[in-house]
């Protein structure tokens, strides 16, 4: 067998790519995540395709790249993501010594192979010189659709089965009508009702921003000062990174004082004090209608008649409000 | 170096591609351990046309390619659909027809 395999550069790139090949093959044995398995296999693959070129074989090469690494390996990395890549093995053994058991096994199993392979006696190497004349594809096709014509036939069913397969494997039937937008709403307003369920039938309100905190751990404040617990988002609070409001409070007194204030540049500074107090005042005179039902709400009171509120927003209220405000 | 040297490599690959279906536990490691047989076995083909001249090993190789890969698709698929009946791809798991 030794005529054909003559060639330096053959041998020196077997003895380069056969130990990393095996190397890499082990790594399907013992790395811990199966991503690192399949980059391995991945690795064998390629260096597959490298010894099948030197084979004589380069239309097998080009094949070996194109459907292992393209296609075989890519759906394997493909379903590792879909089934989640932190699948990893289970810690305990079903039976513990089928490990080991194993091992001994696969040693042995090496052994009696390459004992066959290296005691049988083969026939002198022939060589692909002839074989390849006309080109190694065109030889490979000419058996292909020549002599396994039928063979190929019969592939190519196998290949639409299981094509077919694969769609009615992964198939789910629909168990329950997709929820359209209507049905969710009435699901939600049903839930609110039994008192299960959000506890707002509105949308949830917005965490708290703060001037020098503007995140979505830190609740909202309601108009009493008290935080909203429902306006974090529910994942920050499950993780218990939802921050206290009240750490925030020695700030947002100073800056209701105005210590952090930064005014903008104005053309001049009547006419930007002027401005603030307009706004200041008009900020008051909304919030103070707000506050002043809801506050006549939780005691109970009916609200007084439209027309009186609003003829007489009186100056005790407005005092009334900026304590509120402050405390906000 | 002679082409016996493809077949130990051949016969090494196997092996280790036998043991990992035999000591993984994960259904999608198990199924590289065998595309990693398959593959050992297409070398042992490849070199074997070589040793007779003939191209019908690669031929033979080639249609275990293909078997190989509709095999993965399908075998794929059902680990897919285990994990979304199961929420695990541990061989282990599934085990209802366990007398």
């Amino acid at each position: 067998m030794d005529s054909v395999v003559g060639t330096g550069g053959e041998v020196a790139i077997f003895w380069i790519i056969a130990p990393l090949m095996v190397i890499a093959a082990l790594a399907l044995l013992f790395a811990r995540k199966p991503v690192h398995a399949a980059v391995g296999l991945i690795f064998v693959m390629i260096g597959m395709a490298f010894l099948y070129t030197m084979l004589e074989a380069p239309f097998l090469g080009v094949a070996q790249v194109v459907v292992y690494t393209g296609a075989i390996m890519i759906l394997f990395v493909f379903v590792l993501m879909l089934v989640g890549v932190d699948a990893a093995d289970a810690a305990v053994d079903t039976l513990k010594a089928q490990r080991w058991v194993a091992y001994v096994l696969g040693a042995g199993l090496v052994a009696v192979l390459a004992g066959v392979i290296v005691t049988a006696t083969l026939p002198d190497a022939v060589g692909l010189e002839v074989a390849n004349a006309n080109t190694n594809p065109a030889g490979v096709a000419h058996v292909i659709f020549g002599a396994t014509v039928f063979t190929l036939e019969l592939v190519g069913v196998l290949l639409i089965v299981a094509a077919l397969s694969a769609i009615t494997l992964t198939h789910r039937e629909a168990l329950q009508q997709a929820r359209n937008q209507k049905a969710t709403v009435r699901l939600r307003q049903r839930a609110y009702a039994r008192g299960e369920g959000s506890q707002v039938l509105t949308p949830m309100p917005a965490p708290g921003v703060y001037a020098e905190h503007n995140a979505a751990d830190v609740p909202a404040l309601d108009p009493y000062g008290r935080p909203i617990d429902i306006s974090v988002p529910r994942v920050l609070r499950i993780r218990g990174q939802e921050l206290d409001p009240a750490s925030f409070d020695g700030h947002v007194a100073q800056i209701a004082e105005g210590r952090y204030l930064s005014r903008p540049p104005a053309p001049t500074p009547e006419q930007s004090a002027a401005a603030l107090a307009a706004e200041a005042d008009l900020e008051r005179a909304v919030v103070t209608e707000t506050v002043e039902d809801m506050l006549a709400e939780e005691r109970g009171d009916l609200p007084e008649p439209e027309s009186d509120h609003e003829s007489e927003p009186t100056d005790d209220g407005r005092s009334d409000l900026e304590e509120k405000g402050d405390r906000s | 170096m002679t082409l016996m040297h493809y077949l130990v490599l051949s016969s090494i690959l196997f092996t280790i591609g036998a043991v990992t279906v035999l000591t993984r536990r994960n259904a999608i490691l198990a199924f590289m351990g065998v595309e990693l047989m398959l593959n050992s076995c297409n070398l042992a083909l490849v070199t074997f046309s070589r040793v007779h001249g003939q191209l019908t090993g690669q031929v033979m190789a080639f249609y275990v390619m293909v078997v190989a890969a509709a095999e993965v698709v399908v075998g794929l698929a059902i680990i897919v659909s285990i994990y979304r009946a199961r929420r695990t791809v541990s061989v282990d798991e599934p085990s209802l027809l366990k007398g």
